[in-house]
């Protein structure tokens, strides 16, 4: 029912943890299944993401989404990575079965509420 | 790789006795027992050894097995046939909360038509209290259908203290016993049960057929019209190979139930109190008012499809009561209905054991199953926070 792509970021999450000394933190819990995900992010120069690392109590889908996500965000500038939907991810993972689709919202609204959060931050830090 | 299926909830592999039985139907005993000729004269006398190996099963007489498609069908059968037969007497139904889709949808559908449902609670274990039963019963009360044995959770119910009660206020009581029969012994005239639903699948017979048990003197409603076959309660052309196959194996099943049982018990307690070494580890259902063969547990902190999908990498078939699995999202009714929280019903797994299983099985699960466990709660945020308090 997945496809070799979400397995292999399944098997091997990649960027899995807690960024030390994080500048964002975004936790989103889906309301229609009770799966959770914690990401977080670093910003240097430029507004660029340089480390993201995700934990996620979730199916199968939601772990490789996370993970998939954290790769493609990485490197990229929070313009860009605030482009980016639940769309992208699941097409970057070969596709997700209809019912897991909200899975894949998990990790782009996480990633969405980190970056406000730095946002936020930086805001105040600035005032 | 080494494979380990530990799925015999779900169905179980067809015993070569039993296949070896059933192939000469698939042959050179093609007739239709309709037919009055010899090839189907042949084939009407294996149907009704078959019917007697059922009937000696379970402590009935023949006439009383009525073959179906299997469980769902003799489900459907027994509760829209008995409620309809019935409608003059009353109105009133009652059933459980954690029945089989097969009993539960079906009273769903008769509330459509008129009937009304009491889907009785159960307490932690899933278990139904007669007591319970006994004040849901009214002047309207015609039909009870309660399991025998819990598919999930393994939960068996209190079955013989229900039907006194039926039978003090002559109510028809319908139990599924798919989940019983070679496990537990089963005897209708001990249960005292009016009717009872089987399918081959789940004692090592072939799938897409079954039987139901109708007590002497009940009425039933056939559902499906037809030609005169099953006494026209169930019309259409015998699954004949299938239903020779369903009496090889309740034969073999039934043979020696608690040499079975002994075997599954031994091996369940094994790989239960192994896996309950994890750590925060729960057994879901009764203790010991259980099926021999489940082991259903939750794992807090971990989602039932990631822990199902890293066994199976590992060759190990198990199932959960993960709604992520199922494509609905809605986690098990059983496990809600028992009061778990969605978070802890998520991360539920049944392993159910077969006559196939061995020691080694359950020595390789409990060998791979604490490292899965480790990895999945290690990027689990819930974990963590579980973890400060
Ligand atoms: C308790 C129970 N009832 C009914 C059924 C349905 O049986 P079948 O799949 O043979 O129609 C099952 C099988 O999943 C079951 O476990
Ligand atoms: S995250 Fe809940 S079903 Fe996938």
């Amino acid at each position: 029912m997945y496809s070799e792509k979400v397995m292999d970021h399944f098997k091997n999450p990649r960027n899995v943890g807690e960024v030390k000394d994080y500048h964002g933190k975004g936790e989103m819990g889906s309301t229609r299944c009770g799966d959770t995900m914690v990401l977080t992010i670093k910003v240097g120069e430029g507004e660029v993401i340089e480390d993201v690392k995700f934990q996620t109590f979730g199916c199968a889908a939601a772990i490789a989404s996370s993970s998939m996500m954290t790769e493609m965000v990485l490197g990229k500038t929070i313009q860009e990575a605030l482009a980016m939907t639940n769309n992208h991810v699941a097409e970057a993972l070969g596709g997700l079965p209809a019912p897991k689709m909200h899975c894949s919202n998990l990790a782009a609204d996480a990633l969405h509420k980190a970056i406000e959060d730095y946002l936020k931050r930086k805001e105040a830090a600035a005032s | 790789m080494r494979k380990v299926y530990m799925d015999n909830g779900a169905t179980t592999q067809v015993d070569e006795q039993v296949l070896e039985a059933m192939l000469p139907f698939y042959r050179e005993l093609f007739g239709n027992p309709s037919s009055l000729h010899s090839f189907g004269r042949e084939v009407k006398k294996a149907l009704e050894e078959a019917r007697e190996k059922a009937a000696l099963a379970i402590n009935a007489r023949p006439e009383e097995i009525y073959f179906t498609s299997g469980g769902t069908e003799a489900d459907n059968l027994a509760v829209q046939g008995v409620a309809r037969a019935l409608k003059k007497k009353g109105n009133h139904i009652i059933t459980s909360a954690v029945e089989h889709h097969a009993v539960l949808d079906v009273c769903k559908a008769m509330e459509e038509e008129g009937f009304k449902v009491t889907f009785l609670p159960v307490d932690e274990y899933g278990m139904v209290s007669p007591e319970a039963f006994r004040e849901a019963v009214t002047e309207e009360t015609i039909l009870a259908s309660i399991m025998l044995a819990n598919n999930e959770v393994g939960t068996l119910q209190p079955i013989e203290e229900i039907s006194a009660i039926t039978r003090e206020k002559g109510i028809v009581l319908h139990t599924d016993a798919v989940q019983a029969i070679g496990n537990i012994p089963v005897d209708v005239g001990q249960l005292g049960v009016d009717l009872l639903s089987l399918a081959a699948h789940k004692f090592n017979g072939p799938k897409g057929v079954g039987a139901l048990y109708v007590r002497r003197g009940t009425q039933v409603n056939k559902v499906t019209y037809g030609g005169g076959q099953e006494k026209k309660v169930r019309p259409g052309t015998e699954n004949i190979p299938g239903i020779v196959g369903l009496g090889k194996a309740i034969e073999l099943a039934t043979a020696d139930v608690p040499g079975k049982a002994a075997h599954l018990t031994f091996l369940r307690d094994k790989l239960i109190q192994g896996l309950m070494k994890i750590g925060d580890v729960k057994l879901n259902g009764h203790p010991e008012k259980r099926l021999p063969g489940n082991a259903n547990l939750s794992f807090a902190f971990v989602e039932g499809e990631s822990l199902l999908l890293s066994l199976d990498m590992k060759g190990v078939a198990a199932s959960s009561g993960s709604a992520c699995t199922s494509g609905s999202l809605e986690p098990s009714h059983v496990l809600l209905a028992m009061g778990m929280p969605h978070e802890t019903a998520h991360g539920s797994l049944r392993f159910s054991l077969g006559k196939y299983n061995t020691e080694e099985d359950v020595d390789y699960v409990l060998e791979v199953l604490p490292e899965i466990v480790e990895r999945l709660r290690s990027m689990s945020p819930v974990a963590r926070r579980g973890k400060q308090g």
